[in-house]
């Protein structure tokens, strides 16, 4: 064995331990985290890339750093105890979620300046209320993401939001199909197209929230839609896509962060060069195999 | 004869730009129309204001003897497939198991994909019901939205540009289709090709802001002009054109 295989083999051993050490419990929850995590991801995320949403998620996720900015401001610069950044990232995020989603509905011709313009203004005003709020904040953890800031709060809010989201999948699949695949039609078959639509913003807009405290605001984008493009490769139907999506998001977090801990990167970004390396080697990889076949 | 549509007196005007002025027309039950004009004529407009989607400024529709909305459920609509997501994962079974949605059931029943089956098989797409719809080519795509239109049992079809590009061949075939189900059914097939559709359909609607409703057999050179405003070459169907230039033969 190489000195160098043996260094991995003591850095996977020492990861396993530091897993199960009562001191290393932010571990433990990172790990559980992005396992309970990727359900959510998995099932919204591929919603996300057939409906083609990326860029109104994009816009959701960026004005949730607004509603972080706001929470703190009042919370630490006005004294109001119980308004805490999450609850600030989720009323951002929802009543973002609603306005991107009535742009996109009527704003037809603007729809992309709006949205942009939605996205940088949510954003600034974020940094905007910290420069007002007395104190330093460490804003990379929130646009980069940081396993540390997982608490046992985070855990019940992701086990509340797994079962919501899939409690309404399963029972709205149907029309859920039909408003990502052919919205016009299944509007005709009597189906109140705009409420399922920004029901499915909301939900969103929920899971992004989730996803802000693991792989932070900047990198949402790539974890919410790497896993359900690769499962796209291979899934012949929308309920075979979530799945694979589900398994390769928790492959990537769990991967992303033995490898952020063993080599102490970041976990954000490791968990987003890893997925994002991999789809792009098969993506590479199933054009070669395409240009072979003809 | 029973009356399925009829438009009294419509107006519509999009951003202050009339589409349609004064259209009066009836359709009666088991018609088997083709609306025909040029594009930005009001084609796609007379099949929105038909299936409720957008309101008449001016003027009553009635179809089947109620608004558009409330006929809803009873009429089978295909759109042009180019407007779908050609990644989408689904299967044949899946797309046209939509014409079964409904606002009082979330799953579908037994029933549902019974009649989803029987209605593929109707199109001759019995064998690829579990293919994946994006795998297909386009005529298999139309076969299949027409039977996602055909599932809800409806009392009138409305195709939008079925023929838009597919060989010659499959449109042969759709229309052949079309021509069995026009048994019990009402049809309308959005065309911008006047001379192929006259040649199977009873009548044609020339729409071109006002509405002009023909049989077949009136449709002439002058009138063609009276609606273009200008000449037009009639496609002729019975002859065939090669890459090397007209045979005309």
């Amino acid at each position: 064995m190489t000195t160098g295989a043996v260094k991995k083999a003591i850095a996977m051993i020492e990861f396993f331990q530091a897993l199960v050490d009562p001191d290393n419990r932010f571990l433990a929850y990172a790990m559980a985290m992005g396992g309970l995590a990727s359900i959510a991801f998995g099932i919204i995320g591929t919603f996300v890339t057939i409906k083609r949403i990326s860029y109104l998620a994009g816009a959701i996720s960026h004005s949730v750093f607004g509603g972080i900015g706001l929470a703190l401001y009042l919370q630490v610069g006005m004294g109001i105890s119980w308004f805490d950044p999450i609850l600030g990232a989720v009323l951002a995020a929802v009543v973002s979620a609603l306005v991107v989603g009535l742009v996109s509905i009527h704003a037809k011709e603007r729809e992309d300046t709006i949205i942009g313009t939605l996205w940088a203004v949510g954003m600034a005003c974020g940094i905007l209320f910290i420069d007002r709020t007395p104190g330093y904040f460490n804003l990379s953890s929130y646009l980069f993401g940081d396993i540390l800031l997982i608490s046992h709060r985070d855990l019940i809010f992701v086990i509340c939001l797994d079962m919501l989201i899939v409690g309404v999948v399963v029972l709205f699949f149907n029309r859920f199909f039909g408003v990502c695949f052919d919205n016009e039609f299944t509007l005709l078959r009597g189906i109140n197209t705009t409420f399922f639509y920004l029901f499915l913003l909301v939900l969103t807009a929920l899971t992004v929230v989730l996803l802000v405290r693991i792989v932070g605001i900047v990198l949402v984008i790539a974890l919410l839609t790497i896993p359900p493009a690769i499962a796209g490769f291979y899934a012949r139907r929308l309920w075979e896509m979530m799945l694979y999506s589900v398994i390769l998001c928790a492959a990537f977090t769990w991967t992303g962060l033995g490898i952020s801990y063993s080599l102490s990167f970041s976990s954000g970004p490791t968990i987003i060069v890893l997925c994002g390396t991999v789809y792009l080697v098969l993506l590479a990889a199933n054009k070669f195999i395409f240009h072979l076949k003809k | 004869m029973k009356t399925d549509i009829s438009l009294n007196n419509v107006s519509f005007a999009y951003k202050k730009q009339p589409i349609l002025e004064n259209v009066t027309l009836t359709i009666p039950h088991r018609e088997f129309a083709s609306i025909v004009g040029p594009n930005g004529g009001g084609k796609t407009t007379l099949l929105k204001l038909l299936l409720g989607l957008i309101q008449p400024d001016k003027g009553d529709i009635q179809v089947l003897g109620t608004s558009p909305e409330k006929a809803r459920e009873r009429l089978g609509y295909m759109p042009q497939y180019a407007h779908l997501d050609m990644t989408f994962p689904a299967t044949v079974l899946d797309v046209v198991l939509m014409g079964r949605l409904k606002k009082s059931t979330f799953w579908f029943s037994r029933k549902d994909r019974d009649q989803a089956l029987s209605a593929i098989k109707t199109v001759d797409m019995a064998a690829f019901a579990g293919t994946g719809f994006h795998e297909l080519s386009g005529g298999q795509k139309q076969r299949v939205l027409i039977a996602r239109a055909l599932c809800g049992r409806p009392d009138i079809l409305l195709l939008d540009e079925p023929t838009a590009n597919v060989d010659h061949e499959t449109e042969e075939n759709l229309f052949s289709i079309l021509q069995d189900l026009n048994r019990d059914m009402t049809i309308l097939v959005v065309s911008h090709d006047l001379g192929f559709v006259s040649k199977y359909v009873k009548t044609v609607i020339c729409v071109n802001r006002q509405v002009v409703f023909h049989p077949t057999t009136l449709v002439e050179g002058t009138m063609i002009k009276d609606i273009y405003y200008g000449d037009l070459k009639m496609v002729r169907h019975d002859h065939r054109c090669s890459e090397e230039g007209h045979c005309n033969d």
